[in-house]
């Protein structure tokens, strides 16, 4: 596998400070590498959009980055610890290295501004060297990358298709040429069809210009057929972790055999949709012991009082998963505090 | 079995904590407990008033534009009137006219607003500029006016005048409001099973609409109070009824400010103040309830300042972190 | 231009639901108020003027509805709004004449001052939520609850009677005649001084809260992170999409207001005894002088119509939502 570019170790997120606070992310382990996809999946309330948010230190008020690191590896191997920066380091650091596509581009974009004012401010405050023609340049030459005319640039976003403001973000998100790509959700809000071309033009520029992306949704089918690895998300926690082929054929965690079981797959062989019981559990009211377990049709016994770790399953050295499932059972594992 | 038995459970724990917790919380918001305890402080003054203030407001003494003494604590008039008995006597009739009017205007602004918004069609349109219309019209004058046109100017007709002219705010938010719930799945379901229009209105709409029309109706008094004080101020209103404007329409009538008399005009003011206060400090809690980006975080939080775009690191109080390699 | 024109049909239609309301009120009131009033006056009156008043009042029952309608059209759109008692016998319009550019120069400016300046330190405590600027809110609340006229009366007894600093009264100085020079307009603006304070320290607050609260709001629209995310500087993130689209709502909120805002200052010029309009309606309500009052309320209506089409213009510009052509 190649080299790191974002390591995440022990990240915990909280939203609120003192009695009212709630976990919303625990312990979280990820490690993105140079020039892959990886996947974040899971049901809404996971934790999957908090965590692209944290890494960043985008979250809004009332989160707050209770423990754990991030750090950017750069190209020359020195690393860089995000949740350190102060706000001017942060401010450079953001999309010149890691530029985000964001859910709904519909509100993703200002309306006030045209497509041009809003691709190349980022230009200017990036690149304060750049004349004037030159972002506008550039900025053509961005919309040309995802297919829009460069007419399109004096359009204001409400002028715009659902589309084409997404491709738009697109285009935004690679103005710089970052190292990372985070996509949050960029085409739940489109149909089908669009969908899908607008990952295969992504998949393209990602070969043409070799960033790392973090690809973020709910529909396992699309990260199966996007994806290098995928990181599956329970209540805040990773709870399985592993290539995407992987994850297809042999899920180890009940909690993926049910996310895998809720969508149709558009390839290979059907599988017989079934869902999952109940709902996501609220922050506020985490079960204890495997965040899952209310629902799990396997559970044992330890699962409602211990939380599992993320741990090698037996005999199989590229993938974890946390579940009590594949690991001994925890005679000697501290119990949750 | 199992299964449904999970689902249970899960949904017990979701659904409980959150609804209570948000109750209790609008409450107990702080700006929100002040403001009904002096609201409350001022209608027990309304009550009693009449009863506990020492002197007969009309009458008069030898003891002339006096200031505040242990006697008259909030001095004496030209004519040797207590002042804070006018206080005392007066607060009935701007809190009768301010929630008459208040009701009135709700009235209104619901019966308008909301056959607007459901309606929709010709009808909607007709109303909504009907409600522009009123809301665009300067009030004040439009009262002045008809109420001196009026010769008996009590204080029931001037809240009806003043409920006439200031219906039209609350009318056009509620449209809106209304509009956006009817769209609304359990809207739309009860309205394939057939129910009636008036039924679908009083059960499904309205109580959706509780926050809105507390919001609009809390404006609304805050507003007669303040037109009813003016319409007092400026000799419209009937000055035999006292109320605070009242008060100061005799104090500026009798120069009482070139006389150097603060006592006379100060007292009145700031009980308008505080009333207007604790009425405008009502309505935020009900803002922040209905729209929670509004609140300001109390309590603990205060040693990390939260930030847009720059989320706090504050890694000092790790709990229960799990370390690992 | 569609959104223009759609905004100009609406305020033709208030303008003639102002009239029309102007029209019915002493027709529907019990009594003739007028009719007394101009036995008063009897033998002072020409023919011509109680033509008008006849006309404008309604005193004609021989007439029907629709023949008074018609009539009151015909004598308005040849403005003439009858004559004042209080000023008897200067026809209505032309104390309306000399009054409305005193009103319009004070509330015109002091407004703009103070939604400006409102609005401007909005913007900072809403996006720096929670620093120091939060604990002003209380004091910020508690001014938006004084009414203008009670300020003015406080203004005056600490300003003009305690510490004679300024002028109680007037719109300048007696002594002199109203002329374009700098002796006038010094005095003028003197006089204007500590009405407009009055003015602007009671409107800023509301403005203030107004835009605080849509600050915060639009401060958690996506746009907004995705423009931190993006690394701008801090001044392009607020300015350039924060307030630039939290002002959206305020200024539709200005045009709505400006009724409210205009019955107050009217009350400002009363307690100082301004030579507006609000002071001459102050002196017509005392003499029960109603071809004043109605004549003061329609200019009153007319200008607020005219400065609402001048906030719709100005949103237009600065919405392109509301530009759309094809």
């Amino acid at each position: 596998m190649s080299e790191p570019v974002l390591t995440i170790s022990g990240l915990n997120v909280d939203y609120g400070t003192g009695d009212a606070a709630v976990h919303a992310l625990r312990d979280i382990d990820l490690t993105l590498h140079r020039g892959e996809v990886l996947g974040l999946a899971g049901e809404s309330g996971s934790g999957k959009s908090t965590l692209a948010y944290a890494v960043t230190r985008l979250l809004s008020p009332p989160g707050v980055i209770t423990g754990g690191e991030v750090h950017y590896h750069q190209r020359d191997g020195e690393a860089l610890d995000l949740l350190t920066l102060t706000a001017p380091e942060l401010r450079a650091f953001r999309w010149q290295e890691l530029s985000i596509v964001f859910q709904g581009a519909m509100n993703s974009l200002n309306p006030v501004h045209t497509v041009h004012s809003q691709l190349t401010d980022v230009l200017k405050a990036h690149r304060p060297e750049m004349k004037r023609a030159e972002r506008t340049a550039r900025a053509v030459e961005l919309l040309s990358l995802v297919g829009i005319s460069a007419d399109r640039l004096s359009a204001y976003p409400h002028q715009l298709s659902g589309g084409m403001r997404q491709r738009v973000m697109i285009a935004m998100a690679l103005a710089l040429e970052p190292e990372i790509v985070i996509m949050d959700e960029p085409t739940t809000a489109l149909d089908v069809v669009m969908q899908r071309q607008i990952l295969r033009q992504l998949v393209k520029l990602r070969e043409e210009l070799g960033f790392s992306v973090v690809f973020i949704t709910h529909d396992i089918s699309l990260l199966i057929e996007f994806s290098d690895r995928i990181a599956i998300m329970y209540g805040g926690r990773i709870v399985e972790e592993a290539g995407a082929s992987d994850i297809y054929r042999d899920p180890c965690h009940p909690y993926s055999d049910g996310l895998l079981h809720s969508f149709p797959a558009l390839h290979g062989p059907r599988r017989e949709l079934t869902g999952i019981p109940g709902s996501p559990p609220h922050l506020s009211a985490m079960p204890d012991g495997c965040a899952f377990h209310p629902r799990c049709g396997k559970a044992l016994d330890p699962c409602a009082t211990q939380v599992p770790v993320l741990a090698r399953p037996d005999g199989d050295g590229s993938r974890t998963v946390a579940c009590w499932l594949h690991q001994p059972t925890p005679a000697t594992a501290a119990p949750r505090s | 079995m199992a299964v449904t038995a999970a689902e249970v459970a899960v949904l017990d724990t979701t659904e409980t904590p959150a609804p209570s917790k948000r109750r209790f919380r609008f409450l107990r918001g702080r700006k929100t407990v002040v403001g009904l305890g002096i609201l409350l402080f001022f209608v027990l003054i309304a009550v009693v008033g009449p009863w506990i203030a020492p002197y007969d407001p009309d009458a008069m003494s030898n003891e002339l534009l006096q200031p505040p003494s242990g006697a008259h604590w909030f001095g004496t008039t030209q004519t040797g009137q207590d002042v804070l008995s006018q206080i005392l006597v007066g607060t009935r009739g701007v809190l009768v006219v301010g929630f008459v009017a208040g009701i009135f205007a709700t009235i209104l602004s619901v019966l308008i607003g909301v056959s607007a918004g459901f309606l929709g069609g010709t009808a909607d349109e007709l109303l909504s500029v009907l409600s522009n219309v009123f809301l665009v019209i300067p009030g004040l004058p439009l009262i002045i006016i008809i109420a001196s046109f009026v010769s008996d100017t009590g204080d029931l007709l001037i809240a009806t005048v003043i409920a006439f002219t200031s219906w039209a705010w609350g009318a056009r938010v509620l449209r809106a409001q209304t509009l956006s719930l009817r769209r609304r799945d359990y809207v739309e379901a009860a309205r394939a099973t057939g129910e009636s229009t008036w039924r679908i209105i009083l059960f499904e709409v309205l109580p959706n609409l509780t926050a809105v029309i507390a919001s609009g109706f809390v404006g609304t008094v805050i507003f007669a109070i303040l037109s009813e004080i003016t319409l007092a101020f400026i000799g419209v209103a009937d000055i035999s009824n006292w109320n605070w404007g009242t008060v100061l329409f005799w104090a500026q009538s009798n120069q009482a400010l070139a006389q150097g008399a603060w006592w006379w005009f100060v007292p009145a003011g700031l009980c308008i103040a505080l009333l207007g206060m604790s009425l405008a400090l009502i309505n935020f809690g009900i803002d922040e309830f209905v729209n929670p980006r509004l609140r300001t975080e109390t309590g603990a939080s205060r040693k990390v300042r939260m930030r847009v775009g720059f989320t706090p690191v504050a890694r000092t109080g790790t709990t229960e972190k799990e370390t690992r390699s | 231009m569609k959104y223009l024109l759609q905004r100009l049909a609406f305020y033709l239609v208030t303008a003639w639901a102002a009239i029309t309301i102007n029209f019915l009120i002493p027709r529907m009131m019990p009594g003739d108020p007028v009719q007394a009033l101009m036995a008063r006056f009897q033998g002072q009156l020409d023919t011509s003027a109680i033509a008008s008043l006849k006309a404008l009042f309604g005193l004609d029952k021989q007439q029907s509805l629709w023949q008074q309608y018609t009539d009151y059209w015909s004598h308005l759109l040849d403005g003439d709004l009858g004559l004042s008692f209080t000023f008897f016998p200067t026809p209505v319009s032309e104390v309306i004449a000399q009054s409305l550019p005193w009103t319009l120069a004070l509330v015109g400016v002091t407004t703009l001052i103070s939604f400006v300046l409102g609005t401007g330190i909005g913007v900072f405590t809403g996006w720096r939520r929670g620093s120091w600027m939060d604990s002003l809110l209380p004091v910020t609340t508690f001014i938006s609850a004084i009414p203008y006229f009670w300020l003015g009366l406080i203004a005056i007894a600490l300003f003009a009677v305690k510490w004679p600093l300024f002028p109680a009264a007037g719109g300048y100085d007696s002594a002199l005649v109203p002329a374009f020079d700098w002796p006038f307009i010094s005095s003028a603006l003197y006089h204007a001084a500590l009405p407009g304070l009055t003015i602007v320290l009671s409107a800023v607050a509301g403005w203030i809260l107004g835009m605080r609260n849509m600050m915060v709001t639009v401060s958690s629209e996506d746009y907004v992170m995705v423009a931190q995310a993006k690394g701008l500087s801090e001044r392009r993130v607020m300015f350039g999409y924060a307030a630039r689209n939290a002002i959206l709502p305020n200024i539709s909120g200005f045009a709505l207001s400006l009724g409210f805002i205009v019955g107050g200052t009217l009350l400002v010029e009363m307690v100082f005894s301004y030579p507006g309009i609000g002071y001459q309606l102050f002196q017509g309500v005392g003499a029960k002088d109603y071809p004043l009052m109605q004549g003061v309320f329609l200019i009153i209506t007319l200008s607020v119509l005219a400065a609402n089409l001048l906030a719709d213009v100005i949103y237009m510009v600065l919405d392109p939502r509301t530009r759309r052509e094809a």
